[in-house]
């Protein structure tokens, strides 16, 4: 059997379509309120890649929703559904603050290292029960991972409101982080190269963490035995088990894997740019991780692509809502039809462009 | 050929099934070229080819599945379309697939009447079934208890059941599409009485095998299909075996590897007391003893499903048992952390698992990274303390691939664009070239061409000679008789008897293979 379509078709075409599809439903959904789709869109690119300012918010969307969409992908590669980004960032948050709030950091170069521990970890920690779950007792994983989002905001909800709150405050909240926490914003990192980029934006340094994980991750998969046995094992539990690789091991190393690079998350969000943790930090962007995952092909370079389309849908989202009268619940809709489209009717779009392919090698 | 005779049959009476310039492709893959088939009425038909000769996508147009890009089908004379199987089932054709489509939980009466149900009420349905079964069993021996549920039933009598569907919805035409895999051998004896009688009924049957024995005992007329083309139709009593293999290969082939007498040495796999219960509480393996010399070929045979992959999985160290095993002297552990693949590959076992899609390979894999399959943990493989050499490994696969004469020698290719023998190639090229103490085969050629089985045999003979234990297991009995030197028999968990393949016949087997003690 020879493959069916074109890898490029595959890669690039597929998603492409799906992408313009999802745009034109948006345009006529547009139209039908009564404003004009042509100049929504220039304005939504206007406002998130028109200028070093938009850039800076673009970057600082598509940086969560890189170690998100990670999460998802290695998963992904051992054939296991992890929705619980949402609860292992969230998590991941708590491990930031407990590092940042445990020392009176001197420098940020001494506490990122260890904000990364500390992330990761309790991210890592947060994936692993389901993981064990899984592996042991054949809970199934997107039920638990689902089941642990919940457990996981409860807990946070705990530990502001009972442990972290600052005496005297009202607001469910760790105190700020210590100045010597601050990580510095792309902002600072051009100006002291003398550009003049994207002021008080919250882009920062994780992106680069961002960056270096995606090829931690590729070098991860394609390159370590490890990686080699989550393939094997994500393709074929079956022969997995007939090469002696251990599918509990594999589960949870994946799992950790996982969560650990969902953890990762609140370094942007948490240390970068709260500066201090409170309720809610992760604001979805665990769940649009499985959507940047899917439309990346569990690919770190995909991923990559696909988290900054996302990281444009929501700050160009976000000016569409401050400059015109679109609702804010129509960003979330454009943002649902992208999903939908690249996500979940995928198959819509690939199986006419199967059908070309097949038609053009036939005739 | 006697076209002018050929002529003047016409005349009098239209060919069952008549294919004209049938044409199929897929892509860029041209399944069906140019095929023009006649099959009279009243014969028995068989068509012979190697896997992806194109027999099956022939068959799925004359079933409805496919429709031809060009060409037309006529049926007692008459051009007919068959855009479906309902088509095709009104044009009076029959089909007893490979995989039977059967309700497992219904009953025999059930499932014949499954869709053609005469009204709201199955009463009147269920009686009239009952009565057609009655006539048909007493017909052409095609006894099945009626009221049976499916799963109760043998394999062989599932296989009646759905020639029974066929008949009862009036089917002139029958297809059987290699219905003897699953069958002992007095099973398929009592298959091909069966289908000699309907043929002397009038009906007409095709027959899809790639069983050369089966095609001379029992068709009157054969079509070599090869590379989607019909290469020739004959006489099956003025052809031979080896003269259909060679159209189908293109070339001599050997029917059976020339192979002198073992020199068995010490004993390298002791089994004692074997046994394996199933996730449902059933026993599989009942305690099972054997030994394998070194230098050796030991044949286990049996009907699919009696214990044998059990057996293999056991060995291989993804099945839990209890008993003993020792290899080369030291026993290995059954149950544990220590009974895994890893630890049995140290032990120098390899295994050539029954299912090479499922177990053996990894399909999406490319051909490289299945070649290190198993073996990944070998120094050979790893670049430092991190990271796999992904060049070594294509090297190594590339040099593999070379000496197994994989086609193509693509290593970068994935295992599923490889044919079923050239995957094969590919797993023993992995186990053998790992030059195990012994090696456990399963099926070694199952959905194998005819010319790579020649190569495979070869291959275990070639290992064997090189003093290695070879446990094998199959289900072909060809198989076991030409390549074993000492031969067991398994049926229902247990080992039915021992034999040397010079002393006994494919009747005594059988007979062993049905659990009847010979």
């Amino acid at each position: 059997m020879s493959e069916r379509i074109p890898k490029w078709a595959d890669v690039v075409l597929v998603p492409v379509i799906s992408l313009a599809l999802a745009f034109v439903i948006s345009g006529l959904v547009i139209l039908a309120i009564g404003e004009n789709p042509w100049e929504a869109l220039k304005l939504m690119v206007n406002g998130a890649l028109g200028s070093s300012y938009g850039w800076g918010f673009t970057l600082y969307y598509a940086t969560n929703f890189i170690f998100t969409g990670l999460a998802v992908a290695v998963a992904f590669h051992a054939s296991l559904f992890n929705i619980g980004g949402e609860g292992q960032a969230t998590l991941g948050g708590l491990g930031v603050a407990l590092v940042c709030l445990a020392l009176p950091w001197p420098h940020w170069g001494l506490a990122l290292p260890a904000a990364v521990l500390g992330a990761a970890a309790f991210g890592a920690l947060w994936a692993a029960v389901p993981a064990w779950l899984q592996a042991r007792r054949g809970s199934h994983i997107v039920i638990t991972t689902i089941m642990f989002n919940f457990i996981g905001a409860s807990v946070l909800n705990y530990v502001l409101v009972n442990v972290l709150r600052p005496v005297g405050s009202m607001d469910p909240a760790t105190a700020r982080f210590p100045p010597g926490a601050s990580l510095p914003t792309l902002h600072d990192m051009a100006a002291a190269l003398g550009i003049a980029w994207g002021r008080n934006t919250p882009a920062n340094i994780t992106f680069f963490i961002a960056l270096a994980c995606c090829v931690l991750v590729w070098a991860i998969i394609w390159h370590t035995r490890l990686g080699y046995q989550i393939r094997a094992f994500g393709k074929s539990e079956g022969a997995a088990r007939y090469a002696g690789i251990n599918p509990v091991r594999i589960t949870m190393y994946a799992m950790l894997i996982s969560g650990a690079l969902a953890g990762l998350m609140a370094i942007n969000n948490v240390m970068g740019e709260a500066e201090r943790l409170v309720l809610n930090s992760v604001e979805g962007a665990g769940f649009i991780g499985i959507a940047v995952a899917l439309m990346g092909r569990s690919h770190p370079v995909g991923v990559l692509l696909a988290a900054l389309l996302f990281g444009f849908l929501y700050q160009g989202g976000a000016e569409l809502a401050l400059w015109t009268t679109i609702p804010r619940e129509l960003i979330t809709v454009i943002q649902a039809l992208v999903i939908l489209f690249t996500g979940a009717l995928d198959n819509m779009v690939r199986m006419p462009v199967e059908r070309l392919f097949r038609g053009r090698g036939a005739a | 050929m006697g076209a002018r005779q050929q002529t003047e049959r016409q005349a009098t009476a239209a060919p069952a099934i008549e294919l004209r310039a049938i044409s199929k492709a897929f892509g860029p893959v041209q399944a069906n070229k140019d095929i023009s088939i006649r099959v009279e009425r009243g014969t028995i038909h068989g068509i012979v080819g190697e896997n992806g000769a194109g027999k099956s996508t022939l068959m799925s147009i004359l079933y409805g599945f496919y429709r031809a890009d060009a060409g037309e089908i006529l049926i007692g004379g008459r051009p007919v379309q068959i855009p479906d199987s309902q088509a095709a089932i009104r044009a009076g054709i029959g089909m007893v697939f490979q995989h039977f489509k059967l309700v497992q939980n219904f009953t025999v009466l059930e499932n014949v009447i499954l869709g053609v149900e005469e009204g709201a009420l199955l009463r009147p349905s269920l009686n009239k079934a009952r009565r057609v079964l009655g006539d048909l069993a007493r017909e052409y021996e095609l006894d099945v208890d009626p009221d049976a549920a499916i799963e109760d039933l043998s394999v062989g009598h599932q296989q009646r059941v759905e020639i029974l569907k066929a008949l009862y919805r009036q089917a002139d035409i029958l297809i059987l599409d290699e219905p003897t895999g699953v069958l002992t051998p007095d099973e398929a004896d009592h298959l091909f009485r069966i289908l000699a009688s309907l043929r002397d009924q009038g009906k007409t049957i095709i027959l899809i095998t790639h069983k050369l024995r089966e095609i001379m005992e029992i068709t009157d007329a054969v079509s070599v299909m090869r590379r989607g083309e019909m290469v020739a139709t004959l006489k099956t009593a003025s052809t031979s075996p080896e003269e259909l293999a060679e159209r189908m290969v293109g070339r001599k082939v050997l029917l059976h590897v020339p192979k002198g007498p073992a020199n068995p040495g010490r004993n390298v796999l002791e089994v004692e007391n074997l046994r394996v219960v199933d996730a449902a509480g059933i026993e599989r393996l009942r305690g099972i003893g054997l030994t394998v010399r070194a230098g050796e070929i030991l044949g286990v045979a049996g009907v699919a499903g009696n214990g044998q992959s059990e057996l293999l999985k056991v060995l291989g160290g993804f099945q839990r048992a209890t008993g003993r095993v020792r290899v080369n002297g030291d026993d290995i552990d059954l149950t544990g952390r220590r009974s895994d693949g890893q630890t049995r590959r140290a032990r120098g076992i390899a295994h050539v698992p029954e299912d090479r899609q499922a177990l053996g390979l990894i399909m999406d894999f490319t051909a490289w990274e299945n070649c290190a399959f198993g073996y990944h943990n070998a120094p050979e493989y790893q670049k430092n303390a991190l990271f796999m050499d992904n060049a070594a490994m294509q090297a190594d696969a590339q040099a593999k691939m070379e000496r197994f004469d994989v086609r193509p020698p693509t290593a970068t290719l994935a295992a599923k664009s490889f044919s079923g023998g050239n995957q094969q190639k590919i797993v023993l090229a992995r186990e053998i070239e790992r030059n195990p103490d012994l090696l456990l085969v399963g099926q070694p050629t199952r959905g194998v061409d005819i010319g790579a089985i020649e190569f495979i045999h070869k291959r275990l003979v070639a290992l064997r000679d090189a003093g290695k234990a070879v446990l094998m297991v199959s289900v072909e009995l060809e198989e076991i008789l030409s390549l074993s030197d000492r031969i067991v028999v398994m049926f229902d968990g247990r080992i039915m008897g021992e034999r040397l393949p010079d002393q006994t016949n494919e009747r005594e087997l059988g007979l062993l293979m049905a659990g009847v003690a010979a």
